[in-house]
């Protein structure tokens, strides 16, 4: 049995991915009540504060994704109301959302990502978009992965194959925030490759293979279940898989994370594997990979969410 | 636990999983059933620190709640055993009277036989649907349309073309155009979908010379009529319009609804239609749920016997006059140069037109970021049109939210122009279907 007696799950919060932060929510909860753990699931307002002062639990698992999810704000209250709680620091948090630096300091530690361009929208304005997506296109070449330098669940993300599909692809980035991340499009084998740390350091669970019905792994390819084809462990040879693994427990290690991420990368014609990004909150919905990594290998989402729930407990605050 | 295996070597299974072990069974039309990234968005604006603008939520809160309680009590009371019990195919007895008292302050002579009471008007859409369309075949409705139609036509396959609507209502030359265009090409037409009065989404209503127009043109071209008018009643200026029905008994299938003019939660709707078709209708609502709720046709029936409704739905409409002013008022005050919009006479919404340029569909995350969220245009076509509109719920917000929210909004769209000026476009729209938010704000 656990010792932890009341253990909170947040999820929700005004982020564009509250709906599928609620399915998260809702997962963990469930898989942690399966494991015997008393949970309450709650949203993040105004109320958060005094409830928790009222009552503070054991230790807090983060299912917020998105915004103050995993940009290092709602841990930072964590840390001032001096709970304990699942996952990284807000200082690492707010490295590892911004995809930008994320990418600048992985690479530091040797780490393969696509060539990219980071550029705020009053950059366009001021100084002309077509003479800047010009230049943009010359430097990287087409096809171009552009999205959002902050958020997930490719919202704000498209390819872009013709340079005349790309004013309307920044357009589209920009409804989801300021600054864009223009990189090069690697044609490859899209891969998650979880990390958890079980107190012994971090690990990575098997590679998932993410093969989308239509080409991108877009919203609705993410969340509607039967639009992805999932490969758990994915098709890699043993070589491959090892690379892959060792790039997001590098990424994991190199941006301070702690407990639990999951990096997206991408496997080349060649086999080597490409950084693309890292997600602190990673998504626990029926249809995201981490689940299906530790379904892969032979081990319960219910007991791994106990046990990280319970080392940040003995961690404490 | 992982750091116990070696994962390296697991096998690699050469099927890989769909998640959904029925994903190869579905009928066609369940096609585009996906998940949405702008129904996501709506879970943002559910939320009470978004001003929603989306939402086309009755104000049931000026309802005598108390009243409506102590009249359900007394219901289960006094009726307890015939209310908890099955109840007729095509309804209670004694509301389809009650009904008919209502349908007469809109000019409307009808018989207690002919109408069936469905689960709100949107049951009513169903059935008719069910039993007049095979896959393929057309539906006429104004461009754009009730999002709850569309949907109802795309599940079961219908073939919908838009008829173009001004301020006036349906433009009756689009509509002999389209009518005599679709017929030489051999097409089926089953039946013209209109809502003629305060229309969702765009807040217009058919003028009187029109109706009439529309009428000849449906009866020479031999197209059936359905009328849905949920928010007839809610006019802001002196007597209700006469419907099309009132007009034309064989012709027209007319949808009713309490869902408005009373609240959604009772579920109590209605269709009026020829004998004949009332027939077929009967047989649908039985093999689609047995028998409506007794229980709430039951309340409904107490409530239109033993309460003023005619003094509440005065207090409705003055209740949503004044939200129409403030949002007019706050529009006219605050948008930009180059955004134009509907004035409804009644009903809950007004029909924003946005500069050539914009996407509203675009808009929408960013809106959701400011705290002001609404629906965007498209889910209001069944054709991908409607990518520069955007409908505006005045129904639900209370008035310094309504001019709040108009602030927020303006102020989106502002920075959105600057975004256009700068990339010389809009964002394009990634997908053609129904792409709005749930019930709730339908």
């Amino acid at each position: 049995m656990s010792d932890l007696g009341h253990v909170l799950v947040l999820a929700g919060g005004l982020s564009y991915e509250r709906e599928v932060s609620l399915r998260s929510g809702r997962r963990v909860s469930e898989v942690l009540r399966g494991a015997g753990i008393s949970v309450e699931t709650r949203d993040t307002d105004a109320s958060l504060v005094p409830s928790v002062l009222a009552d503070p639990p054991d230790a807090v698992f983060v299912t917020l994704h998105g915004g103050a999810g995993e940009d290092g704000a709602i841990r930072t209250v964590l840390e001032l109301l001096s709970v304990p709680y699942v996952g990284a620091g807000p200082d690492a948090c707010r490295v590892a959302y911004d995809k930008p630096t994320a990418k600048t300091v992985v690479r530091s530690f040797g780490l393969r990502t696509p060539e990219s361009v980071t550029l705020p929208k009053e950059t366009f304005h001021d100084l002309g978009a077509s003479a800047v997506l010009a230049r943009i296109v010359e430097r990287l070449g087409l096809p171009l992965f552009v999205k959002p330098s902050r958020g997930g669940s490719a919202l704000g993300a498209s390819i872009v194959r013709n340079a005349e599909d790309l004013p309307a692809a920044m357009v589209g980035c920009f409804a989801y925030g300021d600054t864009a991340l223009i990189e090069r499009c690697i044609d490859g084998v899209e891969v998650a490759v979880s990390v958890v740390d079980l107190g012994n350091g971090p690990v990575a669970l098997p590679p998932v293979e993410i093969v989308p019905d239509e080409g991108m792994y877009d919203y609705a390819a993410r969340y509607t279940a039967g639009h992805t084809e999932f490969f758990a462990p994915a098709r890699l040879s043993p070589e491959v898989s090892a690379a892959c693994a060792e790039m997001a427990v590098t990424a994991h290690t190199a941006l301070g994370l702690r407990d639990i991420s999951r990096t997206d990368l991408i496997v080349d014609a060649d086999g080597l594997p490409h950084f693309l990004e890292v997600n602190v909150a990673p998504g626990m919905t029926e249809t995201s990979s981490l689940p299906m990594a530790v379904e892969a290998a032979g081990d319960d989402l219910g007991t791994l969410c106990r046990i990280l729930l319970e080392q940040a407990a003995a961690r404490g605050a | 636990m992982p750091q116990d295996k070696d994962h390296g070597q697991a096998i690699a299974p050469t099927q890989g999983s769909r998640i959904d072990a029925y994903v190869d069974r579905y009928a066609a039309r369940a096609t585009g059933m996906v998940a949405s990234e702008i129904r996501a968005l709506f879970s943002v604006a559910s939320r009470p620190e978004v001003v929603s603008l989306a939402g086309g939520m009755p104000y049931v809160t000026a309802l005598p709640l108390d009243v409506v309680g102590e009249l359900v009590a007394d219901l289960v009371a006094r009726r307890g055993p015939v209310a908890l019990q099955y109840g007729s195919g095509q309804g209670d007895p004694h509301l389809r009277e009650q009904i008919c008292d209502v349908m007469r302050l809109e000019g409307i002579e009808a018989n207690a036989d002919d109408v069936v009471v469905t689960v709100g008007s949107q049951q009513a859409l169903d059935l008719i649907t069910r039993i007049f369309i095979d896959p393929g075949d057309v539906v006429l409705a104004e461009g754009p349309s009730y999002v709850g139609a569309l949907g109802t036509f795309s599940a079961y396959q219908a073939n919908v073309i838009h008829i173009a609507m001004d301020s006036e209502g349906i433009v009756p030359e689009s509509l002999a155009q389209t009518i005599y265009a679709l017929k030489s090409a051999g097409n089926r037409i089953k039946f013209l979908y209109t809502i003629p009065t305060f229309q969702n989404p765009a807040g217009v209503t058919l003028n009187a010379a029109r109706r009439q127009q529309v009428l000849e043109i449906c009866q020479r071209a031999d197209v059936l009529i359905v009328e849905d008018n949920p928010y007839g009643m809610l006019g802001f200026d002196g007597e209700p319009m006469r419907t099309l029905r009132a007009d034309n008994a064989e012709g027209v299938v007319y949808l009713g609804s309490f869902s408005k003019t009373l609240a959604p939660g009772f579920r109590v709707g209605w269709a009026l239609a020829p004998h004949a078709v009332r027939e077929k209708l009967v047989l649908a609502m039985e093999s689609a749920v047995l028998s409506h709720s007794s229980f709430t046709q039951l309340a409904v029936g107490q409530y239109l016997a033993t309460q003023p409704w005619r003094e509440q739905i005065k207090t409705f409409r003055e209740l949503y006059r004044e939200r129409r002013d403030t949002m007019l008022t706050s529009l006219e005050a605050l948008m930009p140069a180059g955004v134009t919009w509907t004035r409804p006479a009644g009903g809950f919404f007004v029909w924003a037109t946005l500069p050539e340029g914009l996407d509203s569909k675009a808009l929408l995350p960013r809106a959701v970021s400011e705290r002001v969220a609404f629906v965007p245009g498209t889910g209001f076509f069944a054709d991908g049109g409607g990518a520069r509109n955007m409908r505006l719920s005045y129904c639900y917000p209370e008035p310094d939210r309504i001019r709040e929210g108009v602030r927020r909004l303006a102020g989106v769209i502002e920075q959105e122009l600057r975004v256009r000026d700068t990339f010389g476009t809009g964002s394009s729209p990634d997908r053609i279907g129904v792409d709005t938010p749930g019930p709730d704000l339908a």
